[in-house]
C-alpha cells in the first residue's frame, strides 16, 4: 500500500531567507504545461485518436485490402452482425472459460505460496526470484517452446504426466478438450509468480501486533486466519484479480502461438478472433465494431471493479 | 552511459547483419520457406553472375507465408521487389495494384506465354480467369499428391496378410475406397517393432492447410464451387450429397488412421511424420518429393502417387507465378529476373535443381517422364487440377472453410451437411458485402 | 495462558513450519524451472536428439542449434561438397558434416538488433517523456490531474490488436509502416501509461522540500528539477527504464501486425525459424536462450522494485 513519504527533518543547509525575489526562469505554470504537453499529444494521437477513427470504422464497410472501393455508411449494421454472430459469443465465451480458470489457480497457488514464503526461512529471497522468472518472459516465445513442451511424443510434458500416472497417448493442444486447459496451465506457470508476488506484500503489511493481540486473546491460527489475514490481503487479491482479468481478458500473443486459436475454435479468444477478422479478412469496418465493444467492456467493467476495490480498501 | 555503450553494441550488430541493405544493385524475392525455395537460391547464383546484381531473398514459413505477404502488400511495403505469391491471390493482387500487369513487357521482351503450360498460364497468370491479362509468369507448377512407403507395400508378410483381407493385391490405392482400406491396414499395425499408422494428411487450423486437404477428397467425388450456369451460386454444389460423401470420408480417414496428435498438421508435419517412419503414406505437394528422395532415412523407399480418383480425375492444384510489386523502387532491376527466369535453359536447370518449371520446353520433352520417379505423376495431376476460389475475397472465402471444416473435421462439431450448409451461408455473406450477389 | 503454548503461530513460524514451507516452495521453483531448463538445454542438442522419442534426458552437447540459428545453409550432395576446399571455421565444419554449406548469416542477429534499437529507443523517450510528466503530476496542481492520470492508466486496457488496426491505417498513410521510427512512437506512447504511473511514485517519494529550498536559494524551477530532483530519481528511473525496456522486448502482436523485413524484431521471428522440416527446435531454442538472457539478467538487478514494477506503481514494498 502506499506510504506517507518521509518528510525531512531539516531542510538544505540554513540559509538566511530574503524577501522572496521574483524567481528566475519559466514560471511554474509554464513549466507544468511544458512538461506534461508531450505526454498527452503522444497519447492522444497513438491512442485517442485511433479510437475515434476506430469508431468511425465502425459505421462503415471499410476494408483496408481494398481502400479504393466505394466506402458505403453503414450505420448500426455491424453491430447488429455483431450481436447475432454466434461466433462472436462462441468466442466471447471461451475467453471468459480461460479468464475465469486462469485466475482462479493463480489465486488460489499464488496465495499458498505466499503464504508459505512469509515464513521467511532461510534462502527465500532467491527462489522468490527463481520463482518470478516464467512471468518475465516474452509471452510469445513462451508459447512456441510449450508447443514444443506438449508434442505427444517428443516432448517432456507427456513424458513426466505418464511418469506418474500412465494416461496413455494424449495430446494437450491437439484435443479440442484438452486445450483449454493447455493455455489455462502455460498462463498459470508464468503468472503465478505474479499474484504471489502482491499476496506477499499484502501479508507483509498486516501488523503483527494484529495476531498477537488475537492470540492474547484465545484465538485459533484458523480463525486468525480468517478474520484478520483474509479480511486484509483481500486488496491486494483484488488488485491481483484486476491486473490479471485485464490482461487475460486481451491476451493474445501466448494463445496465437501455442494454439492458433485451435483445435477448431476451442481456444479461439476474442483477440485472435479479433486479428482473424481484421489482418487476415480484413473487415475492418466489422472488426472496428467488435473492437470497440471489447474495449467499452474492458473499461466499464474494470471501472466497477476498481470502485469496489476502493471500498474495500476503505474498509 | 550504459546505454551509449549498448546502443553502439547494437549498432554494430545492426551493420554486420545489414548487408541485404546495401543500396548497390540489389532485389529482394519474397516467397515460402521451402526446398524449392533452397534451389530457387542456388538457380539465382546464374542471375547474379550475368547481371552483377545480387538477389536477396525473404522466406516465410508457409504457416505465416499468407498472413505476413498479404499484409506487406496491404502496407505497400517496399521489402519485396519480386514476389512468388500463391495463385490464389491473384484476384486480390490484380484488383487492388499490387502486382505490375506483364502483357507490355512480354511483348517487348518477345516472351511468349504461351510457352508454358497452358493449365499454369490459366492459374498461375491470369486475372480474370482466362483473360489474356498476365499478373504473373508460371514459377512453380504443383499440385497435392501421395507418397508412401515402397519397401513396407513390398513386405511378403504384409502382401499376404493384406490378400487375405481385402481380397486384391497391396497397391498404392487408385481410389478414395482403396486408399480408405490400405490406410485401415496399416493403422495399428507393428512394423519392426513400432506400431505405424496409415496416413499423415492436411488438417492445419491456422492458413490453409485442412483446406488443400479436404478438397483433395472433394475434387475426386465431383465437388462443384457454384452453378457453372450462374457464378456464385452455391446451394446444391457446395453442400451436394457427393460433397456431403466426401467430407465425411475424409473425417473418417482422420478418425481412423492417423497419429496421435496429427489434429494441426500440414506439410512439415506430414513430412516429419513420414521421415520418421510412423505412417506408411503421405499426402504432400510435389514440391517436397525430390526432398524426400534425397533424404537419409526414407529417399529409398519411398514410391509415389497420383491423387486418387472417386467419381472423376482430379488433383488440388498448388504453386504459384513470380510477380513484380509495383510498389518496388527497382522494377526494371525485377523485370530483368523475370526476362532471365524465363529462358528455356534456366528453366531446364529449374528442373533439375528441385524447382517444378512449368515450360512447355521442359514439360513435354519426350524424357522428362523419366527425370524422376514423380515425373509422370507430376503431368497427369497437371492435366487435372482444380483449384480454390481465386476471387479478391479469397482470404475471407479461405478462412470460413478452414473453420468451417476443422471445427467439423477435427472438433467434432455437427454433421457433414451442417457444415457445408454454415459454410454456403458464410460465402453468400462475404459475395453479398463485395456486391456480387 | 495455554493460547501462547500453541505450535502454530502466525507471527512467529515453527522451525518445522518453515522447513515444510521451506520444502514445498523448493519443490514448486525446481517444478516450474523445468520447462526453461529443458528449452535451454534442448539448445545444446542436435536436430535429432531434439525430436527423439522418447525424449532424452542425457545427450551429447552440440553447438548445431546456435549455428543454425545465426546462418542459412542449404543442403548439397555429397558429390560437390567433396569439391569445396576443406572448412575453415569450426561452424562451417559442423554445417558439412550434415552434408550443407552456408551461404550466408540468417536474419536472426538483424532482428536481434531491431529488437535492442527498437527497445531502448523507445524506453528512453518514454522515460524522458515520463518523467517529465510524472515530476509534473507530482508537483504541479494540473487541472483534472485525477482524470488525466487514470486516463494514462486506461490507455493500457486496450486490446493491442483492437488499437493495431487504426494504427495500421495511420502509419500507411505516413509510410510509418516497417520502419523502427514508427514502432519506437508506438512502443513510447505505450510504455508512457507504465513510465509516468512508476516515475510519479518514485517522485512522490522525493521530499519536495529539497528543490523549494533549492528555489529559495535562486535556482529556477527547472535547473531545481535537473539539479536536485532527478540525482535523487535515479534508481526509480533506471527501474522504470528497465521495465519500460521488457514490455517493448516481450511485445509480439504490434510487431507481428506493423513491421516485417526491415524492423522486424525477434519475438515474430523466433517461432518461424525454420529447419529441414518443421521447426528447428534447437534453434528455436538458441533463439529463445539468447533472447531470454538479458530480461533474466534485468530480472535479478530488479529484485527489490519488481513488485512496484508489476503493479504500475500501486504497490511498494
Amino acid at each position: 500500500m502506499n506510504r506517507t513519504p518521509v518528510s525531512s527533518d531539516t531542510p538544505s543547509p540554513a540559509v538566511p531567507r530574503p524577501a522572496p525575489a521574483p524567481r528566475p526562469g519559466l514560471s511554474d505554470r509554464t513549466v507544468a504545461w511544458l512538461f506534461v504537453a508531450p505526454t498527452l499529444f503522444l497519447l492522444l494521437a497513438i491512442n485517442i485518436f485511433p479510437l475515434l477513427w476506430n469508431i468511425y470504422l465502425s459505421f462503415t464497410n471499410y476494408k483496408a485490402n481494398a481502400p479504393n472501393r466505394p466506402l458505403r455508411w453503414l450505420g448500426l449494421r455491424n453491430y447488429e452482425r455483431l450481436l447475432s454472430n454466434e461466433d462472436i459469443w462462441a468466442s466471447m465465451q471461451v475467453t471468459a472459460r480461460f479468464v475465469f480458470w486462469s485466475i482462479l489457480l493463480q489465486v488460489v497457488l499464488g496465495f499458498a505460496l505466499a503464504w508459505l514464503l512469509n515464513r521467511r526461512f532461510r534462502g527465500h529471497g532467491f527462489w522468490t526470484t527463481v520463482i518470478v522468472v516464467p512471468m518475465m518472459l516474452s509471452p510469445a516465445v513462451v508459447g512456441v517452446f510449450w508447443t514444443y513442451l506438449f508434442q505427444p511424443q517428443a516432448g517432456i510434458f507427456n513424458y513426466i504426466v505418464n511418469f506418474f500416472y500412465d494416461f496413455g497417448d494424449f495430446t494437450m493442444i491437439g484435443d479440442p478438450d484438452l486445450a483449454m486447459w493447455a493455455i489455462v496451465l502455460v498462463d498459470t506457470w508464468m503468472w503465478t509468480p505474479f499474484v504471489m508476488l502482491i499476496c506477499l506484500a499484502g501479508l507483509r503489511a498486516i501488523p503483527e501486533y494484529l495476531y498477537e493481540a488475537a492470540e492474547v486473546d484465545g484465538a485459533s491460527s484458523w480463525r486468525q486466519f480468517w478474520t484478520i489475514t483474509v479480511p486484509l490481503v483481500l486488496p491486494f487479491l483484488m488488485l491481483a484479480v484486476l491486473f490479471r482479468g485485464i490482461e487475460n481478458f486481451k491476451m493474445f500473443d501466448m494463445v496465437v502461438e501455442l494454439t492458433s486459436g485451435g483445435p477448431g475454435s476451442a481456444t479461439e479468444l476474442a483477440s485472435i478472433y479479433l486479428k482473424r477478422e481484421a489482418f487476415e479478412k480484413w473487415r475492418t469496418g466489422f472488426s472496428a465494431a467488435l473492437a470497440v465493444v471489447l474495449f467499452v467492456t474492458v473499461f466499464g467493467v474494470a471501472n466497477i471493479y476498481v470502485k469496489l476495490l476502493n471500498r474495500v480498501k476503505e474498509r | 552511459m550504459r546505454r551509449t555503450f549498448l546502443t553502439s553494441m547494437a549498432l554494430s550488430m545492426g551493420l554486420a547483419a545489414g548487408v541485404a541493405q546495401a543500396q548497390e544493385k540489389s532485389l529482394t524475392l519474397c516467397w515460402a520457406a521451402w526446398d524449392p525455395a533452397n534451389a530457387l537460391t542456388e538457380l539465382s547464383r546464374d542471375f547474379t553472375a550475368r547481371t552483377g546484381i545480387a538477389m536477396n531473398f525473404e522466406f516465410v514459413p508457409w504457416t505465416s507465408f499468407a498472413d505476413r505477404f498479404l499484409n506487406e502488400l496491404n502496407s505497400r511495403g517496399k521489402l519485396c521487389d519480386l514476389m512468388i505469391g500463391d495463385s490464389q491471390w491473384l484476384g486480390l493482387a490484380a484488383e487492388n495494384g499490387h502486382y505490375v500487369k506483364l502483357n507490355d513487357f512480354f511483348e517487348k521482351e518477345g516472351i511468349d506465354i504461351n510457352d508454358f503450360l497452358p493449365a499454369t498460364v490459366y492459374n498461375y497468370s491470369t486475372w480474370p480467369k482466362g483473360s489474356p491479362n498476365y499478373w504473373a509468369l508460371p514459377a512453380m507448377g504443383d499440385a497435392l499428391a501421395w507418397v508412401y512407403r515402397k519397401d513396407w507395400f513390398a513386405r511378403p508378410e504384409l502382401r499376404e496378410a493384406f490378400r487375405k483381407e481385402y481380397g486384391r493385391e497391396l497397391a498404392p490405392p487408385r481410389t478414395w475406397d482403396e486408399l480408405m482400406e490400405v490406410a485401415k491396414f496399416f493403422t495399428g499395425r507393428e512394423i519392426d517393432g513400432k506400431v505405424r499408422y496409415g496416413v499423415a494428411i492436411y488438417t492445419e487450423r491456422g492458413s490453409e492447410g485442412i483446406t488443400m486437404g479436404v478438397t483433395s477428397a472433394l475434387y475426386p467425388w465431383g465437388f462443384r464451387y457454384q452453378d457453372p450456369e450462374q457464378p456464385y451460386r452455391m446451394e446444391g454444389f457446395v453442400n451436394s450429397p457427393e460433397a456431403v460423401e466426401a467430407l465425411e470420408a475424409y473425417k473418417a480417414l482422420y478418425e481412423c488412421c492417423t497419429p496421435p496428435g496429427h489434429s494441426d498438421a500440414y506439410m512439415v508435419a506430414n513430412l516429419d511424420a513420414y521421415k520418421s517412419g510412423q505412417v506408411a503414406m503421405q499426402m504432400n505437394w510435389f514440391a517436397f518429393f525430390p526432398g524426400i528422395l534425397k533424404d537419409e532415412q526414407v529417399g529409398e523407399v519411398s514410391g509415389f502417387f497420383v491423387n486418387p480418383r472417386q467419381n472423376e480425375e482430379a488433383s488440388v492444384l498448388g504453386g504459384q507465378g513470380i510477380s513484380v510489386v509495383s510498389y518496388s523502387d527497382k522494377k526494371d532491376l525485377a523485370l530483368q529476373y523475370i526476362k532471365w527466369f524465363a529462358q528455356p535453359e534456366v528453366q531446364q536447370k529449374w528442373w533439375a535443381l528441385g524447382g517444378y518449371s512449368a515450360h512447355r520446353a521442359v514439360l513435354e520433352a519426350p524424357d522428362f517422364p523419366e527425370s524422376a520417379p514423380f515425373a509422370g505423376d507430376f503431368l497427369e495431376a497437371m492435366s487435372n487440377v482444380r483449384d480454390f476460389w481465386q476471387e479478391p475475397e479469397y482470404a475471407e472465402l479461405l478462412q470460413a472453410m478452414q473453420r468451417r471444416i476443422h471445427d467439423y473435421v477435427v472438433a467434432d462439431k455437427g454433421t457433414a451437411k451442417e457444415a457445408l450448409d454454415k459454410l454456403i451461408q458464410d460465402w453468400t455473406e462475404i459475395f453479398e458485402d463485395a456486391g456480387k450477389l | 495462558m495455554s493460547a501462547l503454548d500453541q505450535a502454530r503461530s502466525i507471527v512467529e513460524p515453527t522451525p518445522f513450519s518453515r522447513r515444510l514451507a521451506a520444502v514445498v516452495i523448493l519443490v514448486y521453483a525446481l517444478v516450474s524451472s523445468i520447462p526453461l531448463a529443458w528449452i535451454v538445454a534442448t539448445s545444446f542438442k542436435t536436430p535429432s536428439d531434439a525430436i527423439a522419442y522418447p525424449p532424452k534426458l542425457v545427450f551429447t552437447p552440440s553447438l548445431e542449434g546456435y549455428v543454425n540459428l545465426f546462418t542459412a545453409r542449404t543442403r548439397q550432395t555429397p558429390e560437390y561438397l567433396a569439391s569445396l576446399p576443406p572448412p575453415e571455421t569450426w561452424y562451417e565444419e559442423l554445417v558439412r558434416k550434415r552434408n550443407m554449406v552456408i551461404t550466408g548469416p540468417s536474419r536472426f542477429a538483424g532482428r536481434y538488433a531491431n529488437s535492442l534499437i527498437i527497445g531502448f529507443g523507445s524506453t528512453f523517450f518514454a522515460v524522458f517523456l515520463g518523467t517529465l510528466a510524472a515530476y509534473a503530476f507530482s508537483r504541479f496542481r494540473i487541472p483534472l490531474k485525477e482524470d488525466l492520470l487514470f486516463f494514462i492508466l486506461s490507455t493500457r486496457m486496450f486490446p493491442p490488436i483492437a488499437v493495431a488496426i487504426p494504427v495500421y491505417l495511420m502509419y500507411r498513410q505516413l509510410g510509418l509502416t516497417d520502419t523502427q521510427l514508427g514502432m519506437i512512437i508506438l512502443y513510447t506512447a505505450v510504455n508512457l501509461s507504465l513510465s509516468v504511473w512508476l516515475l510519479k511514485g518514485f517522485i512522490d517519494e522525493i521530499p519536495k522540500e529539497y528543490e523549494e529550498a533549492a528555489m529559495v536559494d535562486g535556482y529556477s524551477r527547472l535547473q531545481a528539477f535537473r539539479k536536485v530532483v532527478l540525482p535523487q530519481a535515479a534508481a526509480g528511473i533506471a527501474a522504470t527504464a528497465i521495465f519500460c525496456l521488457i514490455f517493448a522486448w516481450n511485445e509480439y502482436a504490434f510487431a507481428l501486425l506493423l513491421t516485417s523485413g526491415l524492423a522486424q524484431t525477434a519475438p515474430p521471428f523466433i517461432p518461424n525459424i525454420i529447419g529441414e522440416g518443421g521447426l528447428d527446435w534447437p534453434a528455436v531454442a538458441a533463439g529463445t536462450t539468447l533472447f531470454l538472457l538479458p530480461v533474466m539478467i534485468f530480472t535479478i538487478i530488479l529484485r527489490r522494485h519488481l513488485l512496484r514494477g508489476i503493479t504500475f506503481g500501486a504497490l511498494r514494498r
